[in-house]
């Protein structure tokens, strides 16, 4: 059954300097013409595989809120036809601080989005600047103000740690100022290097001071618990909630379920098949117009990844991967399965085998990459 | 043919060898003599012909010869038969340069016309000198905007002492002077001289295994005639075949009836063992053989020895099959099966330097997949124990206990290396900080300097050669010959892992240099080796005694905290990657350690580690 799906929009009037997502510059670019592909892919999309229900709905990017108000309509719209809107209970909008006007605000409460997900990473306005980001601190303050204006109650802010000259010091003004924002969700991601970015053409020219793993570790700690502190739950690796605030978008992927993937070089998994559309918006746009779905590649996962994918998934979750629904889904008992993995992992105090879940130790959760590895083949 | 037919072709035969310092162009000269004789159609003309095995392209370096026969018609209206020998480039292979250099009666010298002589030029002079060749100097690369043929000449004529008046000034690559080379060679080169009736002396210079033909052995008849179906001696291991083809290379290996005196071909017997023919050996007639063998054969002893270990040792029984089939081309490598604590089965090997040793290396990991952990490279120390006796040591980690040791002797080479007079000063120091002992320093020209060392082989194997590239901006040339053992104050380094000694990264060390060098490889093994789950501490001892430390932190934090947008085989990729980089660690104790850091102790001259 599918879950959820991913709605993808390419386009951004800035490019962020550790961004690797597939995007282009907003100028120039044929938008209309992209919300009519999309329109048609979730139309090809749905006639292959029918879905009556879907829990939730996530408009990612690029920058789904840098189109105007005519094109979030347009999109809007054909989100509410194509896709079987009355099941929606999380509809989440990533949005840019300061992109979102009253009006902008207005069109996609009317639409029936729930949940906006706001990409602060910091705010420390020298290392906005320095991470290419085109916000300041103070657009946070004030698109987040009014969005509760508009009747938003569920508002979730990205932050990044371990950014190129960033100090712990920085990291904790930064979660300071996050907790007099009266919210609901974070999200704390450490900044990962990617090729093809500006931060990967610096980093190997030596010119990229990141603060190194000893403090990104400390403020992986500090993150951890000043989240504690104020009240908001860690449900993954990086997310954090007021209680009945978790992600449903985010714990589908955990979770290991299928969901759609729609728009240029958006990810699915639908029917066990893991696929990947095509990136580049002509390619993408010309297979649409064929009348086919922009398929790049195509990847049944055999039975043993799954496991392997439920495992290295399902851990990310503090709840850990649940024993019985293993079973129920795979026929196998994980704690034989995985034998050999599991009692190394327990020694070592880097997960917790219950009852009923496996789960990472605090200090699995430093270290969650030593352990996701050991369950692939 | 009889007798006469045999003389008067013989009148017609021309044996040379293209001899220079790398990179002054012998292998594009090549070429271009094979272009000029037609040996070769245009689509069969790869650049480099001669250099034939994938690595030896991409290196540049030749490492198997070969020897190709041509004809040519010459201005006097008569054919000739060339047999031109390539050799070998490259220092770890003088002795193979000088047995394919007695196989000729000439050899062309190519010298750069921009940079004149350098170190491997004179070496290469002196050894086909000793070969009694006649040399025709050449001056290469004359088209360069930098060229100065009337300096070069003169060098060639005050450095060297040969007559340089009638050089040929040339360009390989614009294909100038080609003909004139040629004629050069018909003239001046002298026909063989030989008996074809005589019992039989033929000289092997190289030879290879056929998987079809068994091993093909590359010879030079020196005396009589050699035919299939006769029966064969090597009169170094006395043993007996029978002749099953001969013919020679033009380049295709191409059937003859008979080889004669001057003939330069191949000679194929069922023989199984490369060790069987052994370069330099002579082969002569099973019976009325000849009395005397060819000089100059001697047994290669390998000067630099490492321990080959795979990675996976599942693999020990492939590795061996790999080494087996490369000795069976190469008779200079030896190995024998070693254990080692921290790296398990493995093999001791022996190699004629550090090219050969790299080369075998490359090739075990390109040509059979398996993937290597290589000890550093050690040379053999004489130990002469207090009761006399004496043990030869090539493996460190068995340097006999201190207290029973007399004392130590090491290989030492005699170092030859050419400069412009700038750098006097930059490799001065550089072979006193490598325990040198100036001999001598001769004037070539105004500018350019001639400076020999006397230096412990075991310090030309780590990274002299490298750093005397860069202390000169990669002016200098240098080459080597081994001059006999010295004794020196040497003793072990052991180091250990989390308080636990690692046989394998053991090395030997000068005493002056001990704590010195151990802080360095501290740090240098502290930046290679990756931070495991618990703290490891790095230590370098002299038997019990800790002269450096250092500490690996603990792993802090690795997770991958970042979404990818529902990209889970992105993911999994990322993870698959960590994980295949960890099967490329040695498991050592507890400790995983890649590859390079066996290799630590050869890169720690750099004195201050970065970071």
């Amino acid at each position: 059954m599918i879950k959820a799906a991913y709605i993808h929009i390419p386009f951004c009037e800035h490019i962020c300097h550790y961004c690797d997502f597939n995007k282009v510059y907003l100028k120039n670019q044929p938008v209309k013409e992209y919300l009519d592909s999309l329109d048609k892919e979730m139309d090809l999309a749905l006639k292959e595989t029918p879905a009556s229900r879907l829990d939730s709905i996530f408009v990612g990017g690029g920058t789904p809120t840098a189109l105007n108000g005519k094109q979030l309509e347009q999109l809007c719209s054909t989100i509410k036809r194509q896709l079987p809107y009355d099941s929606f209970t999380e509809y989440t909008f990533e949005a840019n601080p300061g992109d979102l006007s009253k009006e902008k605000l207005q069109i996609l409460h009317d639409a029936g989005v729930n949940r906006l997900s706001f990409g602060v990473q910091t705010f420390n306005d020298e290392l906005l600047k320095r991470i290419g980001r085109s916000h300041r601190a103070k657009d946070v303050l004030q698109s987040i103000e009014a969005a509760k204006q508009v009747g938003f109650d569920n508002i979730s802010i990205d932050l990044i740690y371990s950014l190129p000259g960033q100090t712990l010091q920085d990291f904790k003004d930064t979660l300071e100022t996050s907790f007099t924002l009266d919210i609901v969700h974070y999200s704390g991601y450490s900044l990962i290097i990617e090729p093809k970015t500006v931060f990967y053409n610096l980093m190997r020219r030596g010119k990229l001071p990141t603060p190194g793993e000893d403090v990104e570790a400390e403020m992986y700690d500090l993150l951890m618990e000043q989240m504690d502190k104020h009240g908001f739950a860690q449900y993954e690796i990086s997310n954090f909630a007021k209680p009945g605030y978790e992600s449903r978008h985010n714990i589908t992927y955990w979770d290991n379920e299928w969901y759609f993937g729609f728009g240029a070089g958006a990810h699915g998994y639908v029917n066990g098949l893991r696929r990947s559309n095509h990136g580049p918006l002509k390619k993408y746009m010309e297979q649409i117009e064929k009348g086919q779905l922009p398929i790049l590649e195509e990847h049944k996962v055999p039975l043993e990844e799954q496991m392997e994918e439920e495992m290295f998934l399902g851990l990310r979750k503090k709840a850990g991967v649940s024993i019985s629904r293993f079973k129920e889904k795979f026929g196998k008992d994980p704690l034989v399965h995985f034998e050999n993995q599991i009692k190394q992992h327990t020694e070592k105090k880097l997960i917790i085998a219950g009852e009923e879940h496996i789960k990472l130790t605090r200090r699995g959760r430093f270290l969650g990459n030593e352990v996701f590895q050991s369950f692939i083949g | 043919m009889n007798r006469e037919e045999r003389l008067k072709r013989q009148e017609k035969i021309r044996n040379f060898s293209i001899i220079a310092h790398i990179d002054h162009g012998k292998s594009t000269l090549a070429d271009r003599i094979l272009e000029k004789t037609n040996a070769l159609t245009s689509r069969e003309m790869k650049d480099q012909l001669l250099d034939s095995m994938d690595l030896e392209r991409e290196r540049g370096i030749t490492i198997k010869l070969n020897s190709v026969q041509l004809k040519y018609k010459a201005k006097d209206g008569e054919i000739y038969t060339f047999h031109l020998i390539d050799t070998p480039g490259h220092v770890d292979f003088t002795y193979e340069v000088s047995r394919s250099l007695a196989a000729c009666e000439g050899a062309i010298l190519v010298v750069d016309a921009a940079q004149g002589i350098e170190a491997q030029t004179l070496a290469n002079v002196y050894l086909a000198l000793d070969n009694d060749l006649e040399i025709l100097p050449i001056i290469n690369k004359i088209d360069l905007p930098s060229a100065d043929p009337e300096r070069v000449r003169n060098e060639i004529e005050e450095v060297i002492g040969l007559d340089a008046s009638e050089a040929v000034l040339a360009s390989a690559k614009a294909g100038i002077g080609i003909e004139e080379i040629l004629e050069q060679v018909v003239e001046k080169v002298p026909a063989p001289v030989g008996d074809p009736d005589a019992p039989l002396k033929a000289l092997i210079f190289d030879s290879l295994y056929d998987a079809y033909r068994g091993v093909v052995a590359y010879i030079r008849v020196v005396e009589g005639t050699v035919k299939v179906g006769d029966k064969i001696k090597m009169m170094a291991t006395g043993k007996e075949f029978e002749v099953t083809e001969v013919g020679v290379f033009t380049p295709k290996s191409t059937p003859l009836p008979e080889l004669s005196v001057g003939d330069v071909g191949f000679l194929t017997a069922a023989i199984k063992n490369v060790g069987d023919t052994r370069v330099g050996d002579t082969i002569t007639s099973a019976k009325n053989g000849a009395e005397e063998a060819l000089p100059g054969y001697r047994k290669m002893n390998p000067m630099v020895y490492c321990g080959l270990y795979p990675i996976d040792s599942a693999k020990f029984n492939d590795l061996r099959e790999a080494l087996e089939k490369l000795e069976l081309n190469d008779s200079a490598l030896q190995f024998e099966p070693e254990t080692s604590q921290a790296l398990g089965f493995g093999f001791r090997c022996g190699f004629l330097g550090l090219l050969h040793m790299e080369i075998i290396q490359e090739r075990i990991e390109r040509e059979f997949k398996i993937d290597l952990i290589t000890t550093a490279p050690s040379v053999i120390y004489d130990v002469i124990m207090t009761d006399g006796t004496e043990v030869k040591v090539d493996n460190p980690s068995n340097m006999p206990d201190p207290q029973k040791i007399d004392r130590v002797e090491e290989p030492y080479v005699k170092a030859t290396m050419m400069a412009p007079n700038d750098y006097v000063g930059a490799i001065m120091e550089l072979c006193q900080q490598k325990r040198g002992i100036f001999i001598d320093m001769q004037y070539m020209d105004e500018t350019r300097v001639n400076i020999i060392y006397e230096i412990p082989l075991s310090e030309i194997v780590y990274d002299f050669f490298d750093q005397l590239k860069s202390n000169t901006k990669g002016y200098a040339s240098f080459d080597y010959e081994l001059i006999g053992y010295k004794p020196s104050k040497l003793v072990k380094m052991d180091i250990l892992l989390n308080a636990e000694k690692v046989d394998a990264l053991s090395f030997i060390v000068h005493k002056d240099f001990a704590y010195e060098r151990g802080k360095v490889i501290v740090e240098k093994l502290k930046e290679l080796i990756p931070r495991q789950q618990f703290e490891v501490p790095i230590q370098a001892a002299i038997g019990q005694k800790i002269v450096a430390r250092s500490t690996i932190k603990a792993i802090r934090k690795n997770v991958l905290a970042k979404c990818y947008g529902g990209d889970i085989s992105r993911k999994r990729k990322l993870l698959e990657k960590q994980k295949e980089g960890k099967k490329r660690m040695k498991q050592v104790g507890s400790v995983e350690v890649p590859q390079e850091a066996f290799m630590a102790v050869l890169k720690m001259d750099d004195n201050t580690p970065k970071k």
